[in-house]
């Protein structure tokens, strides 16, 4: 039991108070740096953006790019908790680290193959639930009727509530004698189910979690794009006497796509990115329950492997490179990035 | 919906389409509408008024198969627990100096970066705009690996100022991305009035741009905030000792792999959910159009 008292407050204060002041101090140098540099002396046509920029990019830089090469370096090294500070580096260990992840289980038992297939199922599963329930959802509300407003906040709940508090607490309601879903199942005279232990029915857990969470953000963004579609459009179709079915596919669905390209690519990337859901739905540690990044993060951590899941966030990255590159060339999804 | 519900498709009074509004259904299709919303509110609150009904259960009856929501003999004995006998403002005032201090910073980052984005036609303007995208899609878990390591060669462990340094730039490239779509939808016209009287592009930016994007500037806030307050990954890579641990961490030890502390879990859940949902459904408005600014003007 520590109890908040005035010595953790003070150095809370002061190491914030030290970030502030490295930060400003930094950014002033280098802001009269490149004045010195670009303006005074280059008399450079783009000195001001850059002097804006700078501060932003030191620090991407520093934590984002730099790290990125130094785990390409760790990558090729034997770089594990016995060798932490002086691991060796080489072109063979790279290598060796590469075929470790395709040969051998990448924790205890599981290989890399299934883990993909688990992730891209999960991934699957996911986004056609979420753009299905979702844009049902948003269908219904985009409706003048008495109690929208009500509905709609009502249905954001699973997105406001902190992801950790949801994430726990499913976790505990998957638990088998007191978990609310067990004790409805023998309520309604079926058996009870083994939520952590049984391991299609721990998928299934985070499944049902993973899909409560995520359909209100798609719901959401797909309800602001049925909103912009101007009811012209369905008035003249009507007119020309096309059936409900016929109005959903020719007008709403290309209508809505500028809209749901970019909500399905970040739902695509944030789903198989997700740590938190199947980290904590998966008590047991089972790893038939692993996604990729979750096993990313056990052998990092648990296994302390870090040449060797320094090699293989490389790959996971790689794989969801070229989706997205793949995906974007089929739906034009970063057609704007150039035209502003 | 359909020709069977009596209206001439003239009659520009009732304007009628199946997905824009349900005037023209019948009172049983509008019942199933109603019911099916019910249904999904239903499954949406249910798991959250569980937590509050267990936060509200006396100490001795925390395992219950009952099913009601508040329980029958409810007390505040959780709550008493969580805020007198554990560390909740601890955690409380740990998530808060952190997060708050890495709000700010990212904003004011992020907001002159996409400034020049946005005015400026700089040689690198396009591939800098893909490297942002790009950077969203490496997996958090990634980042984390040489991160520890550099932090721990760095004696950055359980420091607040390790956690917020990595937390403040993280969320930089999402920001610029909407300031700078904010940006775009102010007239160049404006700088150009300013500078015609004599004010500089960067006054022009303190003078006219920063004032007329407060309310982007408190979507990307809101962001920012939202981001580190509820992560746990880095957390709970970066703060091992118990001094230091922020809420996520803090509920995270309540809920112990072999003990589980549900009275005092849930009630420390229901303090920290409330105040956030409660930001984020005031907000949501603001929220989403920020969101949605980028693609549909796209």
């Amino acid at each position: 039991m520590h109890s908040l008292n005035l010595a953790i407050i003070r150095n809370s204060l002061g190491q914030v108070g030290f970030t502030i002041i490295v930060i400003v101090l930094a950014s002033a140098v280098i802001e009269m740096v490149l004045y010195a540099v670009l303006k005074v002396i280059l008399k450079n046509k783009y000195a001001i953006p850059i002097m804006l920029l700078a501060p932003a990019a030191v620090g991407l830089i520093m934590l984002v790019v730099y790290p990125v090469f130094y785990e390409f370096k760790i990558a090729f090294s034997n770089m594990s908790l016995r060798h932490f500070k002086n691991p060796s580096y080489g072109l063979a260990r790279g290598w060796n680290n590469l075929k470790l992840i395709f040969t051998q289980p990448v924790l205890k038992q599981v290989m890399f193959f299934p883990l993909l297939l688990r992730t891209i199922l999960w991934t699957v599963i996911q986004l056609s639930f979420h753009v299905s329930l979702g844009l049902g959802l948003a269908i219904l509300l985009n409706r003048k009727m008495k109690l929208r407003g009500l509905y709609r906040t009502i249905l954001i709940i699973p997105w406001a509530i902190p992801q950790v508090i949801a994430a726990l607490t499913w976790r505990g309601e998957f638990q088998y004698q007191y978990g609310f879903i067990n004790i409805m199942l023998r309520d309604i005279g079926l058996t009870a189910i083994q939520w952590k232990s049984d391991p299609f029915w721990n998928f299934v857990a985070m499944n049902i979690t993973n899909i409560w969470l995520g359909v209100p953000f798609m719901m959401i963004i797909l309800l602001g794009g049925l909103q912009s579609i101007s009811a012209e459009y369905y008035e003249a179709a009507e007119i020309d006497g096309a059936s409900a079915w016929d109005r959903f596919k020719s007008i709403t669905l290309p209508m809505l796509s500028p809209v749901m390209a970019p909500a399905v690519i970040l739902g695509t990337i944030w789903t198989f990115n997700n740590f938190n859901i199947p980290f904590f739905i998966n008590e047991n540690e089972l790893e038939t329950s692993d996604i990729l990044v979750t096993a990313l993060f056990r052998a990092a951590f648990q296994y302390n492997r870090y040449g060797f899941a320094a090699a293989f966030a490389f790959v996971i990255f790689l794989v969801l490179f070229i989706f997205a590159v793949l995906y974007m060339r089929a739906t034009g999804g970063l057609k704007g990035v150039y035209e502003k | 919906m359909n020709s069977s519900n009596g209206y001439t498709i003239h009659d520009k009074s009732k304007k009628r389409s199946f997905f824009y509004r349900s005037k023209g259904d019948s009172p049983f299709k509008r019942i199933l509408i109603h019911l099916v919303l019910v249904l999904a509110c239903v499954i949406a609150v249910y798991p959250v008024l569980r937590i509050l009904s267990v936060s509200l259960r006396p100490g001795d009856r925390l395992l219950s198969t009952s099913l009601a929501i508040i329980p029958k003999d409810a007390s505040l004995g959780n709550y008493r627990e969580v805020l007198f006998d554990k560390n909740f403002f601890l955690w409380l005032w740990n998530s808060l100096i952190i997060t708050i201090t890495t709000a700010v910073i990212g904003v004011i980052l992020a907001s002159t970066s996409a400034y020049a984005f946005s005015r400026w036609r700089f040689p690198g303007r396009g591939p800098g705009l893909v490297f942002l995208l790009t950077t969203q899609m490496i997996p958090a878990a990634m980042l984390m690996i040489p991160i520890y390591i550099l932090a721990a060669r760095l004696h950055l462990i359980n420091t607040y100022k390790g956690l917020i340094f990595a937390y403040s730039v993280s969320s930089i490239p999402f920001s610029i991305w909407i300031l700078k779509g904010y940006y775009d939808t102010i007239p160049v016209e404006l700088d150009e009035a300013a500078m015609i009287d004599g004010v500089s592009k960067l006054a022009s930016f303190y003078r006219i741009i920063l004032p007329l994007s407060t309310p982007a500037m408190a979507i990307v806030f809101l962001f920012n905030f939202m981001t580190a307050w509820n992560d746990f990954l880095l957390a709970r890579i970066m703060l091992q000792r118990e001094t230091m641990y922020t809420w996520t961490l803090g509920l995270q030890s309540l809920q112990g792999q072999f003990q589980t502390e549900w009275g005092a879990y849930s009630a420390a859940s229901i303090l920290i959910a409330i105040p956030v949902m409660a930001l984020f459904l005031f907000s949501s408005k603001w929220l989403i159009s920020g969101l949605t600014l980028g693609s549909v003007k796209g």
